[in-house]
């Protein structure tokens, strides 16, 4: 049986996410998506999983069991977004434009995968263990 | 007024986001695919009821903005390994999208 998550943890992603939200938001009120190429979520969403995973390479954030639940799954969650990605996707198809649709899907996967891959570089495998099971990828 | 009423919306969708990952997210991260899903869900719904400003800001921007993670997706896709990972990732987009659709068609 899981314990329930303790008050500290969720007050750390509820501020971490609203701040990281807040961000976004600017981005998206600077650079409005119209209806072309969502450039402005791609950006968001790979500078987000670039940072998830560098995250670990700093030994303060896995020291203090309360700063992967802020920075990790509170302020990059925030910042980053699949609701908008996918809802983005379904606007380009619904409008005719699926070359544009899929080019979009698959140009965030990847980009945001490549990212990650590299972020990896700096950290080891059992930081990144450890930062997982501290919650900072929830 | 909209970036307070974001504000209100993702201190509920992250936290709720963290207590789907504690509960279900163990060698198969369940709870982040579930909210990812439900977030694009919501998201599609809420464009369809065509929403005004200030109630995308608190439930679209703020709420399924935070309930859902790009981020996690990618990280926990990478360290699920080359087969189980490609497959969570696809997955999990285009179960969003199909999601987001049915939200859509929904309203």
């Amino acid at each position: 049986m899981t314990k329930p998550p303790q008050p500290l943890f969720l007050l750390a992603a509820a501020v971490g996410g609203a701040l990281g939200a807040l961000a976004r938001w600017g981005v998206d009120t600077t650079w409005p998506a119209g209806t072309g190429f969502p450039w402005g979520t791609l950006t968001i969403n790979v500078t987000g999983s670039f940072l998830l995973a560098l995250l670990p390479a700093f030994a303060v954030v896995r020291r203090h069991a309360v700063l992967p639940v802020l920075l990790g799954t509170g302020l990059l969650g925030g910042w980053t977004t699949l609701s908008t990605y996918a809802n983005q996707s379904r606007a380009l198809l619904a409008h005719g434009s699926s070359d544009l649709a899929f080019s979009y899907m698959a140009a965030t996967l990847i980009a945001c995968v490549l990212a990650v891959r590299l972020a990896h570089v700096w950290s080891s495998p059992a930081s990144q263990a450890e930062f997982e099971a501290e919650e900072g990828n929830e | 007024m909209d970036a307070v009423l974001v504000v209100a919306g993702a201190a509920v969708g992250a936290p709720l986001r963290y207590t789907a990952g504690h509960y279900l997210d163990g060698r198969f991260p369940l709870g982040t695919l579930l909210v990812n899903v439900v977030g694009a869900f919501l998201l599609g719904l809420f464009a369809g009821l065509t929403l005004d400003g200030h109630l995308m800001a608190l439930l679209g921007t703020g709420f399924c903005g935070a309930l859902t993670t790009y981020s996690a997706l990618t990280v926990k896709s990478v360290e699920l390994g080359r087969v189980t990972g490609t497959a969570y990732a696809l997955g999990t987009v285009l179960l969003a999208l199909g999601a987001a659709q049915a939200g859509f068609v929904l309203a």
